[in-house]
């Protein structure tokens, strides 16, 4: 008997007031796995991403056709707030901290659709584990931090919500290489410790390398090619063409 | 200079109602970049309501005043559920007008249901006072000051301490990260509607206290907590609160001081100083005393 997928995309067409952003997207995350989605400026990632968590409403689209099956339920078009409490939980581009909240607000934020103080309790614990920086800098403003620590804030902000499926959206975008480095290990370490799938969006190779086993190339709208992420990376042309200057 | 004192305290208590009328206007404010014109309607209401229950239904003014608080915090909740929201994402000029709408059907319902004449709130004070050395203090300001801190604290300690407070403020700085980690936020824009009549309401029937009344008309003090909610910044209850009471002092102080020594400049010179203090304040902070400015990091 094979594990049905975590997530499972069939043939999903998203539109942004009647302009078609990606069309066809099929796809597939297993149990503890982690999928990357690779693929240049404008091919449509973090479309799907939102498509997965519930944000398409608020940027004004909408999956037109297809299907977005999480746990082996039809959740298309349900709103984030119940995505969020089913465990789907995502870091969005940029971060998008909550600037002038302290860190341990963002935390606490992220807990925001949960009941039990324990877990959530148990969340924070986890996340200042894997991020000790932040303990330190629980009681600072996020918006006053660096990138790289406002990032571990948005990744920390996400796990508080118990996820079963974290989504992350270029979360290496402008960090310097050690730091991508270091939370490239504290994602490798959640998903040991708790079991959790992840779908990646990445333009460099550093992240995609690091955390994810298996991934899709994407451009213009459309996946054109999947297979093992090392596989993948090792491709010239690949590079070329889905990792831009960046790589 | 035995007028500054009382002169002081009647800021201070005008002061408390500016202060409430502009927290409600900012907690929509904050939340939904929605600018409510509705606040004074919803004022008079609330004060209309509770007079009504005391003096015809002949409830306890205690029992009146909770209740009246309630009501009206539910009428601006249900606008919000039922009109608002299906204007959030249209041009701002049409949520205006809608705010605009519910004022002038509050401010056409209210002499149909409760009669043109002016009436009294029912409060338990009515123009009792009590003296300390040579001044006298109208226990109705005192109690107006007294519930305006109540309602500042208590509103401090929700946005600070509770799970909708954090989520309000959340959802100010960053709605689509609020979304995000499943900050529902339709019940936010709802819940602070709700805030913003329940201030309301309590402003309401401090100000038809004595030797004021409960009339049609009394709504229009917002207009004058306007310079008290841009001096203090839009987005910030802070701004509001300090807003509120300076506005209200200088009126006050204006009201007092002006007709002696400057009478040149009229008799309603008081109802215009408000407003330059707003324009001078923003010549040197465009952005009020606490507002923010736009988000221009990356
Ligand atoms: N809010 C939006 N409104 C309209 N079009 C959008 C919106 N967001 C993205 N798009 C369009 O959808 C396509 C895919 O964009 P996006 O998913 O952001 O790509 P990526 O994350 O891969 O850079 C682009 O053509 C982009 O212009
Ligand atoms: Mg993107």
């Amino acid at each position: 008997m094979t594990e049905e997928p975590v997530l499972e995309l069939r043939s999903v067409r998203v539109v942004y007031g009647g302009v078609l952003a990606v069309d066809d997207i099929s796809l597939a995350v297993e149990p503890g796995h982690a999928v990357c989605l690779l693929g240049p400026n404008g091919a449509g990632k973090t479309t799907i991403l939102r498509a997965v968590s519930g944000l398409l409403g608020f940027h004004g689209g909408r999956v037109v056709a297809g299907n977005v099956r999480y746990r082996g339920r039809d959740v298309t078009g349900a709103a984030a707030d119940r995505l969020v409490r089913l465990g789907i939980c995502q870091v969005l581009e940029r971060r998008h901290v909550f600037a002038d909240l302290t860190v341990a607000d963002n935390l606490r934020a992220g807990a925001f659709a949960r009941r039990d103080r324990r877990a959530v309790a148990g969340s924070q614990d986890m996340v200042l584990d894997l991020f000790p920086v932040l303990r330190e800098r629980l009681r600072q403003q996020a918006g006053l931090l660096s990138g790289g620590e406002q990032q571990m804030v948005a990744i920390g902000r996400a796990l508080m919500g118990g996820p079963e499926l974290l989504l992350l959206d270029e979360p290496s975008l402008g960090l310097a290489p050690l730091v991508v480095a270091d939370i490239a290990e504290a994602l490798r370490e959640v998903r040991t410790r708790t079991g959790l799938s992840v779908l990646l969006v990445e333009q460099s190779s550093a992240m995609a390398g690091a955390v994810t086993e298996r991934s899709y190339l994407l451009e213009s709208g459309r996946i054109r090619a999947g297979g093992q992420t090392a596989d993948l990376l090792a491709d010239d042309q690949v590079r070329s063409v889905y990792l831009g200057a960046s790589a | 200079m035995s007028t500054f004192v009382p002169l002081l305290f009647a800021g201070v208590a005008l002061g408390a109602i500016y202060a409430l009328i502009a927290l409600g206007f900012t907690v929509v404010y904050r939340a939904s970049r929605v600018i409510n014109f509705a606040q004074g309607g919803l004022l008079a209401l609330g004060a209309f309501v509770t007079s009504w229950m005391v003096l015809d239904e002949h409830l306890p003014f205690w029992a009146a005043f909770v209740c009246g608080t309630l009501l009206t915090g539910l009428l601006g909740l249900a606008f919000q559920l039922w009109v608002v929201r299906f204007a959030i994402g249209r041009p701002e000029f049409t949520i205006v007008m809608l705010t605009l709408g519910l004022a002038s059907v509050i401010g056409g319902v209210l002499p149909t249901l409760f009669g043109n004449n002016p009436r009294s709130n029912g409060d338990v004070w009515g123009a009792s006072s009590v003296h300390v050395g040579s001044y006298q203090f109208f226990w109705v300001q005192i109690w107006t000051i007294i519930a305006a801190i109540v309602v500042l604290l208590v509103y401090g300690a929700f946005t600070r301490f509770t799970k909708y407070g954090l989520a309000m403020r959340g959802t100010a700085l960053d709605p689509e990260a609020a979304t995000a980690v499943g900050i529902p936020l339709r019940r936010v824009y709802a819940t602070t509607w709700f805030i913003a009549a329940v201030v309301a309401c309590i402003g309401g029937v401090f100000l038809g206290g004595y030797p004021s009344t409960v009339n049609p008309t009394m709504g229009n003090i917002a207009l004058l907590a306007f310079p008290a909610i841009i001096l203090g910044g839009l987005d910030s209850p802070t701004g509001a609160i300090v807003g509120g009471f300076s506005i209200g002092v200088v009126q006050e102080m204006v009201q007092g001081y002006q007709p002696q020594h400057a009478a040149w400049l009229g008799n309603d010179f008081y109802l215009i100083a408000p407003y330059l203090v707003m324009i001078l304040v923003l010549l040197v902070r465009p952005y009020g005393l606490f507002g923010s400015r736009p988000a221009e990091r990356l």
